[in-house]
This record gives structure tokens, sequence and C-alpha cells, in this order.
């Protein structure tokens, strides 16, 4: 197909082969759609960097029956640890199933390798009939009368013509902003993923993490894991590797000056995390960049002939208990992509009619769930979670757990003794529980 | 090797470099910034603060991940863009 000249036309074009991307380009190529998936990477997810977890599952059951059979995954996820960390201790909540749903089809989760799982996706949706461009950077929308009418190539590619764009651009969407729905984004709101795939042999990531088969397990850490700054850790098993990293929110890395890779390798080197890592290869290190303020970054969504989905419309829940992006990118892509059918159907590409794209995005449960948790990225970022309830716990636990011949305290007066040595005051812990209550309570 | 500096960590990332930069820096702004949060943030370390207040940016080991951007202080200092496509950073495994 010549894209040259300028002279193309499609019903769709999606910016961006992600997840997002690809679930856009798949639906509306099922619905007989002409689909251009543009992406700027020399395949689809050369240039994507996630954890990885993928807790979609389910989702992509219902769009591609027995998807783990036939996509490269790494570990279907039955074992989940929150760790709490001072320099020295760790404290953690090990969650471990074999119940249905998570050891068994459809699984609740897999480990991926965004690169390897993204070109496997995105050959999906143009087995479908999407035209997939690949090595082709968007610079801007094309508009005609305040309507998005296509998109800029750049280069000798040109235009590209179409009648609904889907910016599936990521966390660092240009596209977005160049159309005017998103503003700039603040550093308090993005964090700096920084990550090491280390390789490890299947029979030592077994024997270590306690893992029969192809389970797998996902840590995630807060705390002193990451100095003083606000942010935190991941160690993921994959089949014959580890991939692990440190989240960093951008405004603490600078109020901070701590560089990301520094705290990287002091994560690396905790008591807690060695043993686990010991023996490993570094194969690959990357970075990328998350929206994590949730609810309270999500551009405008929709406009005339345009459409905004997953990291690109900050559709990333980061509450501590869910870290998760990649369904939601899904989501939203499936979401913007039916709107986009159905706009077809009615030949209206104005904003009213892509309004469509709200109802579905709440239908499946992107905006719902984004709503719900609106006031946890907060407290999830805020400085007593982030450095002194860990400390608070670690302190309590080495207290608890040491017998030394000394009389017993009882819990009460250890957690007043312990709260006094960690600095903190009855009434923040107080007025911080009445905020854990409204962010993920009620 | 677990434990790896940061020189070894870019090694293991694969770059296509384009002959021209898509980021560029406007030194003589730098100068005028106290904060250097580029400095600090860039995850490949790509940013070197000179004796003269400037600040050096080399493009081709870039993640393209736009943490300079965000923290730039200065109006203007950084001018930001993806590299042509094909080009810059290939990840494989991440």
């Amino acid at each position: 197909m010549a894209v040259n000249g300028g002279s193309e036309h499609f019903d769709v074009i999606v910016v961006g082969a992600g997840p997002a991307g690809s679930a856009a380009a798949l639906i509306a190529a099922r619905a007989g759609l002409s689909v251009a998936l543009i992406e700027r990477g020399e395949y689809p997810g050369a240039k994507n960097v996630s954890g990885a977890v993928f807790y979609g599952s389910a989702i992509l059951n219902k769009l591609i029956p027995g998807w783990w059979e036939q996509a490269p995954v790494e570990r279907h996820v039955c074992r989940r640890d929150l760790v709490l960390m001072s320099p020295t201790t760790s404290v953690s909540l090990d969650f471990r199933s074999s119940a249905a749903g998570y050891s068994e089809p459809p699984y609740n989760g897999f480990t991926i390798l965004r690169p390897k799982f993204d070109r496997w996706f995105a050959a999906q949706a143009e087995a479908a009939g999407a035209f997939l461009l690949t090595s082709a950077v968007v610079d801007d929308v094309i508009k005609e009368d305040g309507q998005v009418v296509g998109v800029q190539v750049r280069r000798d590619m040109g235009e590209l013509r179409g009648d609904v764009v889907i910016a599936c651009d990521g966390a660092n969407s240009w596209l977005a902003r160049k159309a005017g729905l998103q503003r700039e984004l603040h550093t308090h709101e993005l964090s700096l993923g920084v990550k090491e795939v280390i390789g490890l042999d299947e029979a030592t990531i077994r024997e270590r993490f306690q893992l029969t088969g192809d389970e797998g397990v996902a840590l995630e850490y807060v705390g002193a894991v990451t100095d003083s700054v606000h942010g935190g850790a991941f160690l993921y098993t994959n089949r014959d590797s580890l991939s692990l990293g440190i989240l960093g929110q951008l405004s603490s890395l600078v109020e901070h000056k701590k560089r990301p890779y520094d705290l990287l390798e002091a994560f690396k080197a905790h008591p807690a995390v060695a043993p686990l890592v010991r023996g490993g290869t570094l194969r690959e290190y990357s970075a990328h960049l998350i929206p994590e303020a949730g609810w309270n970054m999500v551009p405008t969504l929709y406009g005339d002939g345009i459409l905004v989905a997953g990291d690109a419309a900050g559709f990333c829940l980061a509450t501590g208990i869910y870290i998760e992006g990649i369904n939601y990118a899904i989501q939203s892509g499936l979401a913007a992509g039916t709107a986009a059918v159905e706009a077809c159907r009615r030949q209206d590409f104005t904003r009213y009619s892509l309004m469509k794209y709200m109802e579905l995005l709440y239908q499946r449960n992107v905006l719902t769930d984004l709503r719900a948790y609106r006031h946890a990225p907060a407290f999830v970022n805020g400085e007593r979670l982030q450095n002194v309830y860990p400390e608070l716990a670690a302190r309590i636990s080495e207290s608890l757990f040491r017998v030394a011949g000394d009389r017993k305290q009882k819990l009460l007066p250890l957690y007043w003794q312990t709260l006094q040595q960690v600095g903190t005051k009855p009434r923040h812990v107080l007025k911080d529980l009445y905020h854990v209550a409204r962010a993920y309570l009620w | 090797m677990v434990m790896t500096t940061h020189d070894e960590k870019m090694r293991t990332v694969r770059f296509r470099v384009d002959d021209t930069a898509h980021i560029s820096v406007d030194g003589e702004k730098c100068k005028s910034c106290a904060v250097r949060a580029c400095v600090t943030v860039c995850p490949a370390g790509l940013f070197v603060p000179l004796d003269d207040g400037s600040v050096l940016f080399n493009y081709e080991q870039c993640f393209e991940c736009g943490a300079c951007y965000f923290v730039c202080t200065q109006e203007g200092a950084i001018r930001w863009t993806y590299p042509r496509g094909g080009f810059g950073v290939t990840f494989r495994e991440s």
C-alpha cells in the first residue's frame, strides 16, 4: 500500500502500536474498517518498557480466546508480595494462591517482556486487517475547520488522512498536547522507571522463589528502597530472567538530587533483595516515564475527529495495592476502537458523536476505577507513606521479634514509643487513617 | 554480574544513531539555571555540567523518555522531539 504523496485515506488512524493502539486497531479492523496502525519504532514494542505484569488476561481472553497459548508470555503470577523496607529490614505481606483464577486459565496475570508482547499483539491487529506502518513518527495532527482529519508523518511519508485519529502515543503524548486535549504535565504527576532484565537460569528461579513449572511472582517494594525519594521498586520473575527496577517521582528525584540508576544499584544491594538477584547477568537496561496521577491528569479524551487512549490518557492505576496500566490500555483501546466503529457507521466524526467513548470507558471500568481511587496517588506518593510508615513497620517488627531476656512490651506502648522514635505524632496518624479510608475504603 | 556501573548498563542497550540530533540543548540558557534537574534525572546520564556553567548534551544514547523535557525549568533550553522513525533506542527485552 502506497502512503507516499499524502493521498491515502483510512477510516481510522491509530498512532502508537502499544497495547492501547493494537487493541483499538484490532477491534476496528475486525469491524471491517480500513485501519492504519502507526509505530515510530523499528517494530512494535521497540520503544516500550513496563515492569511488567499484565493483569488483563481475562480481558484479552474475550478478544483472543486462549491468547496465552500463542503469545510470548513469561510466567503466570500466582504469588504477590508487598514489602515495606527500612535500610536494614523488610516486612512483607506474602500472598500466594493456587485457587481458580490464579493458577488456572484464564489466569490472573502474566509477566511479559514488552518488545515481545507488543510485537505479537500488533501482529494480531495486522492479521485482522489493520495496516501496520513501522519506523514512522507522527509529528502533529492535521486540522481542517477545527476537525482532526489526519496526521502529519515526518519527512517523506507526508500526510495520512483518516476519519478518526486515536492517539495511543504513550506517557509523553505529543499528539494529545498538539491537539489541545492535554496540558503540559507536572513533575509530580510523572514517575521515572529504570529497569534491568537480569538473566538467571530457570531452575534457580524456581528454587529461589519457590515456584513450580510456569508459576511466577510479583514483588513490590516501598520505603527506604528509594532512599528519601517518593517511589517504589519491583521485582518480577520471567521464564529465565528477572525484571527489576525502581520508580521515582520526577519532582522528588530532583528535590533529593538522586540519580535513578544509583537508586537501582542500592535496591539490588539491599539485604532483602541481594540474595534474590545473586548470580544473575545483566541483559538489558531501560527507562520510561509512567503517568501516575490517575484521575487528576486525565486529559480531554475526545475531540472532533480524535480520541486519546492508554498512557497518553493517563490510564494508569498506581495506588500501592494496584499497580496496573496495560489492562487499562487495552480496555481504553477497545473502547476507542468501538467508538470509532460507531462513528463510522453514523458517518459523524464530530466530538458529539465520539463522546460515546466516555460511556464505553465507564462500561469497561477504566474511568470507574480511576475515579474510585482518585485520592490514592497523592497518599501513595505522600511523605509519611513513603518514608515514615515503612520505617515504623520495620522498627515495630524488630522490637516485636527480638528476644533478649527483657520484659516484653505490650503492643500499644511499643507502637507509641516507636512512633516517637520515627518522629510522627498520633494526630498525623489519625489524619492519615482518614486519608487511607477516603482513598481505599469507600 | 548483578551489580553494574552505569557504563556497563548502557552497553546492554541497542541504539540506531541518527546523524542529526532529535534533542538539542541551548547551553547558554543553562548558565542561569541553578537546579540542573536534567543532570539528575536523565536515566542515560547524557547531561554533563561544564565548568563555564553550561550543560553539554549527547543525544546518541537517549531513551526518549522525556524526563529532561518535563523537569527543565529554563524556558526554551531544551528542544525536544522524537528521533526519525526506526532510529534511536530499540529495546529487545524490556
